[in-house]
């Protein structure tokens, strides 16, 4: 039972909290078992919304795969959320002015907004790697600082007149990302992120590189002592964090819109930390992670349009999550118990 | 340029620099506490929403603005409360407990709001009240000062007592020494007798306070409703309010009053074309360069030390 530990604590803080949902739901909804069903079922009621459960997970398995990354080394960075934002921007950018033909047009795209994403980010990395400041505050910093970036290039230079929003001119259909599964809008980003996941899967776990990363996570001054040169695996952590952040931004712009339409932080670099939260830090985990976020996220809006429900409950049901699984202390009077028995049947 | 420097050195500035930065000032005061027990609160955005919009309904039901904020205070407080008993007490991670209280207000009030008034934008069907402002005699009459510092909101007035409060609060009170000690090293204060978990609720509990009553004032000064996600940011400049006055209450007074400046400059920028999203994110860069600056020293001292 002990190896399942972390599992049933996770299983049971998302029950724990989606009947917390379902209590509220009965309150407050004139057709209470109604409303449930619909939020339960929503999501797998057509090819449609199965395809946008996994349309919204792409983002999410992106910034989830790249938070992983940072915390799994004992870095609370939150920078994902800026680095998502611009680098979505910067593959705008190409889609909109570069001539190319359609196969290399969203690569080079999706490679400048990864570059650029690796670069910014291994700015927060250098500072800590090499000065010891804190990773929290300045990467904040630089979400502020590239959202007001952003904005700016929206409104000054890309923003098409002639729509009615404040949109940018519309991408050249070459940039598009091609939709892979007919009736729906997944599209070819699903692979490439699919890729990532599993490529972090075995440098984590497979090569030096990712035990070095396990060892600083744990405990920065241990490593150091045993000889690993933890300032340069935070910065590498870093580059790649922000590298995988930037690619989730990219491939977010080009699979999903037409036009970059962004007046604020979309959100995901959070989403990315209840992700990796959900996942207990495990690179393949983020696909299940990132999958559940989506349905719930999806079956919500649809019981939305439905019922008498706003769909902001999901924000309720998150919280409680984070508060949960992220608790060290909650379960753990069973887990002691656990411990003693397997401790008394071996004595 | 010209018409630049008229507008900035006009007291028509000056007072709506005052105003803007009147909600930033009271939540960075707020994280300044928390910070100083060694207790990092990122869920200051999400307190001050909460408080907005529990000032918005309390009062609309109430009919008194005091009443208001009295349950703007309350929400901030018992927000803080539950992240206080999960990270202190069941050990959740505080940065991750911050998150949960600003993913929880982000969705939350509006869910509260749609329940509330049947809308998820703005309160306007809720007849709510607005804390009055302050025409104080003598001062209102003094050229220049009046015009700036009279006619404020009462929310304004206490931030900059606040200030003041603060101050006392942490140099010179026993608690404020316990604050300040459980935040250097936790250790000692406990083997000194000192709850850490204790004093460190009762920083969570006040930082809860602070961001509630700037939040009260966005929704109850600044403006007369509330709408959804109006505080806008202004936890996050809050927490970097704190960080560019270096953990001290003055710094943290005159980094608030720069955030609060460089917002009100918005305004004066779009004149002169200058673009203001630009112009926005420099205090964040200084934050950055502020932070550079004192981690490059202190590398520099330890490594003295050990040398």
């Amino acid at each position: 039972m002990l190896k399942y530990f972390d599992a049933i604590r996770t299983l049971l803080s998302v029950a724990i909290a989606l009947v917390i949902a379902f209590i509220i739901i009965a309150f407050i909804s004139d057709d209470p078992i109604g409303t449930i069903g619909i939020f339960i079922t929503g999501p797998l009621a057509s090819s449609a919304q199965i395809g946008n459960v996994v349309e919204i997970a792409i983002p999410l398995m992106f910034t989830g795969l790249s938070v992983v990354l940072l915390f799994r080394a004992g870095l609370f960075n939150l920078g994902a959320e800026g680095l998502f934002y611009i680098s979505g921007l910067v593959a705008a950018v190409i889609a909109i002015y570069w001539s190319m033909n359609a196969m290399i047009h969203p690569a080079v795209a999706i490679l400048a907004g990864s570059a650029v994403g690796a670069l910014l980010s291994a700015i927060p990395g250098i500072m800590k790697a090499k000065w010891n400041a804190d990773v929290l505050v300045t990467s904040l910093m630089f979400n502020s600082i590239l959202a007001g970036i952003g904005l700016y290039f929206l409104n000054y230079h890309l923003r098409d007149a002639a729509a009615f929003a404040n949109v940018s001119y519309k991408f050249q259909e070459t940039a598009r990302l091609e939709t892979i599964i007919p009736g729906t809008r997944i599209h070819t980003g699903l692979i490439l992120v699919l890729l990532c996941i599993l490529a972090t899967h075995y440098f984590m776990y497979h090569t030096r590189w990712g035990y070095e990363l396990r060892m600083t996570g744990s405990n920065r001054s241990f490593a150091e002592f045993s000889g690993i040169k933890t300032g340069r695996v935070i910065v590498t952590v870093h580059l790649i964090a922000g590298f995988l952040a930037g690619m989730g931004g990219s491939v977010e712009m080009l699979g999903m819109y037409a036009r970059f339409q962004w007046t604020d932080l979309p959100g995901y670099g959070l989403d990315g930390a209840l992700i990796a939260l959900l996942a207990k830090n495990n690179p393949l985990s983020v696909i299940g992670a990132a999958l559940f976020l989506a349905y719930i996220r999806v079956g919500a809006d649809q019981m939305a349009i439905l019922s008498d429900v706003p769909a902001e409950l999901i924000s309720i049901i998150q919280a409680i999550i984070i508060l949960l699984i992220s608790a060290e202390q909650f379960l753990k009077m069973w887990k002691n118990r656990q411990l003693l028995k397997e401790a008394e049947k071996l004595g | 340029m010209d018409s630049f420097w008229s507008v900035i050195f006009s007291t028509d500035f000056a007072f709506s620099v005052l105003r803007v930065t009147t909600p930033i000032l009271l939540a960075a005061l707020g994280a300044l506490i928390s910070n100083k027990a060694g207790i990092v609160n990122i869920g200051m955005e999400g307190t001050m929403l909460t408080g907005a919009l529990t000032g918005v309904i309390v009062s609309a039901y109430t009919g008194s603005a005091w009443v208001g904020l009295l349950g703007a205070v309350m929400s901030g407080i018992l927000l803080s409360a539950v992240l206080a008993y999960f990270t202190l007490k069941i050990k959740t991670h505080i940065i991750l407990g911050g998150i949960a209280i600003n993913m929880f207000a982000s969705g939350g009030t509006v869910f509260i709001l749609y329940m509330v008034s049947g809308d998820k934008g703005t309160s306007t069907s809720l007849q709510s009240k607005v804390l009055p402002n302050l025409h104080i005699p003598l001062l209102q009459d003094i050229p220049v000062l009046g015009p700036i510092l009279s006619g404020h909101n009462v929310l304004t007035y206490i931030s900059l007592l606040a200030v003041a409060g603060v101050y006392y609060l942490l140099k010179r009170t026993p608690l404020g020494l316990q604050l300040r000690s459980v935040g250097e090293n936790p250790q000692a204060a406990q083997s000194v007798g000192i709850s850490v978990v204790k004093i460190q609720t009762i920083a969570l509990l006040l930082s809860g306070f602070f961001a509630s009553l700037g939040g009260a004032f966005m929704s109850m000064g600044y403006l007369s409703l509330f709408t959804r996600d109006m505080t806008a940011g202004r936890g996050w400049i809050a927490i970097a309010a704190e960080a560019l006055g270096g953990g001290s209450t003055v710094g943290t007074f005159v980094a608030s009053l720069i955030f609060g400046a460089t917002n009100a400059m918005a305004n004066a920028l779009q004149i002169l074309k200058i673009p203001s999203e630009l112009v926005a994110t420099f205090p964040y860069a200084a934050t950055v360069i502020g932070l550079l600056v004192y981690a490059i020293a202190e590398t520099r001292r330890k490594k003295k030390k050990n040398s």
